[in-house]
């Protein structure tokens, strides 16, 4: 089980700002070039090629449909992609930060959605216990070290 | 008990400003209620028949007695319905068929997964409530919704003779890896997960989407039997074993693949194929592969981030020293003199005697007994304590188990460290509390859910059964005769009363509008008593709720008559059950069936 010099690389713990890109559904262009994939929720993203990717929209068709949570995870921390993972469907204000935390940046809120609740949500909470796909220490770690 | 960190206090103070924020939301009209519903749910607000409920949680059970005062002030100051809504709940209840008793308010009540609920306080206040419930720590997180719940664990956990493993360490490592854990927000279906480290399953691991027993392996190293895939409901399924040794170090990783693999391929299209129970005995070894594939991956590819330093776990382990207890310097004499003082209070009072035998268990240290307090009586539903009754056990709590206690799965509470020297002056107040009914494990302890008198979901009544058998079997020669019984009754499919692993279980069923209860016969909840996990099987079609009580006590007649002497006492009625077969017991309760006039009567 050793990991690789380049996979210690993209788990280093990153220095990140708490909040996301949040466009709306008018900006949102469904773009017809091979750099943008769309992906529907019961794909594995270990199936895509990647190469040369620059977006990849993955889709919450309800938000109590949490597939797509764990396929941005996998991309952002298993597969290392580091394009522009976009949330798009039905996207609310209260699942914004748990996107955030499985890899998304950009969130494309539903129409007729007031953004203003939004940034308020991401500055809530100090920090979480787990380690996720862009903080990839668990609060553990962390609080361990400080202590020592 | 784990003392939370200034980091765990303020994430429970921020939760509770996240509630409000999306309460005032909703209040606003910018959340939708079908938006809002899943959030609050994950806060442990429910909406039921008459009022919301409110489920907080209670972690593995352990709960102090400044969380019980907190608890006691909610059910004294919010718990309370509007005049005219309880006026009107009434009267509704009051056009159902069969008697039962009044609604009531301003209590707590334990439930099966050790939390406790709340049934009458108004949405409106719910956000000063989870102010409150954060001054002690406490919260609603996760449970409810189709998350991760509490993970529950042994009621004895760290102070059973059996123990192999003290479980509270790691399931408070599974509480923080568990919370709020952006991946697993929204799985196909809600999430359980239940620990044990002793050699008996007192935790019914078997029963949960995941089953986890602690075991040395023959080098003396402590990791993790995992199960997977049980669960109640429509559908019970045994969990299956998916892992003989896991260390102990790695049970976040594995945890993570275990649910990252269900929350891809569980099902979503039909709620009642949704848990993972479905999924695991539909893909059997292959759902087993991926989890392991997954697992491999975590830590070749991910870095294996999540897993245990020895140091993390030393912090955590170090919240569960036993508690100071100001004992003598444990000499023979001291325990000789003990003993000796409460054979002599046992022999002058047979209550007291009885108390000592049926709510008193040994514990890890002979100075020392682990006591039930029952919360199962007449005149209060099973589980049911009002806001004196919280305020009296913290009280209890404070004076007699160094300020700790724990809600136990069979709806009681339980005082872990209580000095022996000072079982009869705890028997004592507790008997004066009316909290020492010696009737632990017994007929009347039963488990039993809300039901229909609250609950939304239930297609029948669970109290008013609940009732009239505590009344029927109040003699305490005549339960003491009956031995051991694991009575569980739900009020639907759900399954929250356990009816599956009862040795008698009862279900509420709808048919033409009426309640109707189907019986079931020699479930397990897994403990040594009752035998391996098993659901009980169904007697024959159901019954009206005025049958129920002459259904049962034929049933417990068909026992006394078949069961056999074994050293000291009579086989337990599980025993007998297993041993003739349910045929017997079948023909009583049907002969038991009342003529149909008077069921219509």
């Amino acid at each position: 089980m050793q990991t690789s010099p380049d996979i210690a690389s993209r788990l280093a713990p990153t220095s990140h700002k708490k909040t996301m890109k949040i466009i709306t559904a008018p900006e949102h262009q469904v773009a017809e070039s091979p750099a943008v994939l769309a992906v529907t929720n019961d794909i594995d993203p270990r199936t895509l090629d990647l190469k040369g990717v620059t977006r990849i929209d993955l889709a919450f068709p309800k938000f109590t449909d949490g597939r797509a949570y764990s396929q941005a995870f996998l991309l952002r921390r298993r597969l290392g992609f580091k394009g522009e993972l976009r949330a798009t469907g039905d996207v609310l204000i209260d699942q914004l930060v748990q996107m955030q935390r499985t890899g998304f940046d950009v969130a494309v809120l539903r129409e007729g959605l007031d953004a203003s609740a939004a940034q308020r949500q991401f500055d809530r909470f100090a920090g979480f216990y787990q380690g996720s796909a862009i903080d990839t220490q668990p609060q553990f770690s962390k609080s361990v070290s400080k202590n020592q | 008990m784990y003392q939370y960190t200034e980091f765990d206090k303020q994430f429970v103070r921020a939760r509770a400003a996240q509630h409000r924020d999306q309460l005032e939301r909703w209040q606003a009209g910018q959340l939708t209620d079908d938006e809002f519903k899943p959030l609050r749910l994950q806060n442990g607000w429910y909406v039921q028949r008459y009022a919301p409920m409110l489920r907080v949680a209670v972690p593995y059970g352990e709960i102090s007695a400044p969380q019980l005062q907190v608890l006691a002030r909610i059910a004294r100051e919010f718990d309370t319905p509007d005049p005219a809504l309880l006026a009107q709940a009434q009267a509704t209840q009051n056009k159902i068929v069969g008697l039962a008793p009044a609604l009531t308010t301003n209590y707590g009540h334990f439930t099966t997964r050790q939390n406790v609920q709340y049934n009458w306080i108004p949405l409106s206040k719910s956000a000063q409530v989870m102010d409150l419930l954060a001054t002690v720590s406490m919260h609603g997180i996760q449970t409810s919704g189709n998350c991760i719940r509490n993970t529950t664990t042994d009621e004895l956990a760290g102070v059973a003779v059996d123990e192999v493993v003290d479980p509270r360490p790691y399931a408070e490592l599974i509480r923080q890896w568990s919370t709020l854990h952006p991946e697993f927000a929204f799985l196909p279906r809600k999430f359980k997960i239940a620990i044990t480290g002793a050699s008996e399953d007192r935790a019914a691991i078997g029963w949960h989407d995941v089953g986890l027993q602690m075991v040395k392996n023959s080098d003396g190293e402590v990791g993790f039997k995992v199960l997977v895939g049980g669960g109640m409901g429509r559908t019970p399924v045994i969990g299956s074993q998916i892992r003989a040794f896991l260390p102990w170090n790695q049970i976040m990783n594995y945890l993570e693949a275990v649910v990252r693999v269900y929350n891809r391929w569980g099902r979503r299209d039909n709620l009642y194929k949704a848990r993972i129970k479905i999924l695991v005995k539909a893909e059997g070894q292959r759902y087993f592969d991926e989890v392991e594939t997954e697992y491999q991956e975590i830590l070749s590819q991910d870095g294996g981030l999540h897993t245990i330093s020895q140091a993390e776990f030393d912090r955590i382990n170090a919240c569960f020293v036993t508690p100071a207890l100001d004992l003598p310097s444990m000499t023979d004499e001291w325990l000789a003199k003990a003993e000796a003082d409460i054979s002599i209070e046992a022999a002058k009072n047979s209550a007291f005697a009885r108390w000592m035998v049926q709510n008193v268990v040994l514990h890890k240290n002979p100075a020392l007994r682990a006591v039930k307090l029952s919360f199962k009586r007449m005149g209060q539903a099973p589980g049911d304590a009002t806001a004196d009754q919280l305020d009296a056990a913290a009280a209890l709590v404070s004076q007699f188990s160094a300020g700790e206690a724990r809600v136990t799965h069979t709806q009681n509470l339980l005082l872990p460290w209580v000095r022996l020297d000072a079982l009869h002056a705890l028997w004592q107040e507790a008997k004066a509390l009316g909290l020492a009914q010696p009737n632990i494990g017994l007929l009347t302890d039963m488990i039993a859910c809300p039901g229909g008198d609250y609950c939304a979901l239930a297609n029948a009544r669970s109290l008013p059964l609940a009732a009239a058998i505590t009344e029927r079997y109040q003699d305490l020669d005549e339960l003491n005769d009956l031995g051991h019984i694991d009575f569980h009754i739900s009020g639907c499919i759900n399954s929250c009363g356990h009816h599956h692993s009862g040795h008698i279980g009862i279900l509420g069923v709808d048919k033409d509008g009426k309640e109707w209860y189907q019986i079931t016969l020699g479930g397990s909840d897994g403990k040594v008593l009752s035998g391996a996990a098993v659901p009980g099987k169904v007697v024959g079609p159901s019954f009206s709720s005025f049958e129920v009580p002459d259904v049962i006590e034929a049933i417990l007649n068909t026992y006394k008559e078949l069961r056999l002497p074994v050293p000291g006492r009579h086989e337990y009625f599980i025993q007998t059950l297993r041993r003739v077969g349910q045929e017997p017991f079948k023909s009583a309760a049907n002969s038991a069936r009342h003529p149909t006039q008077a069921q219509l009567a």
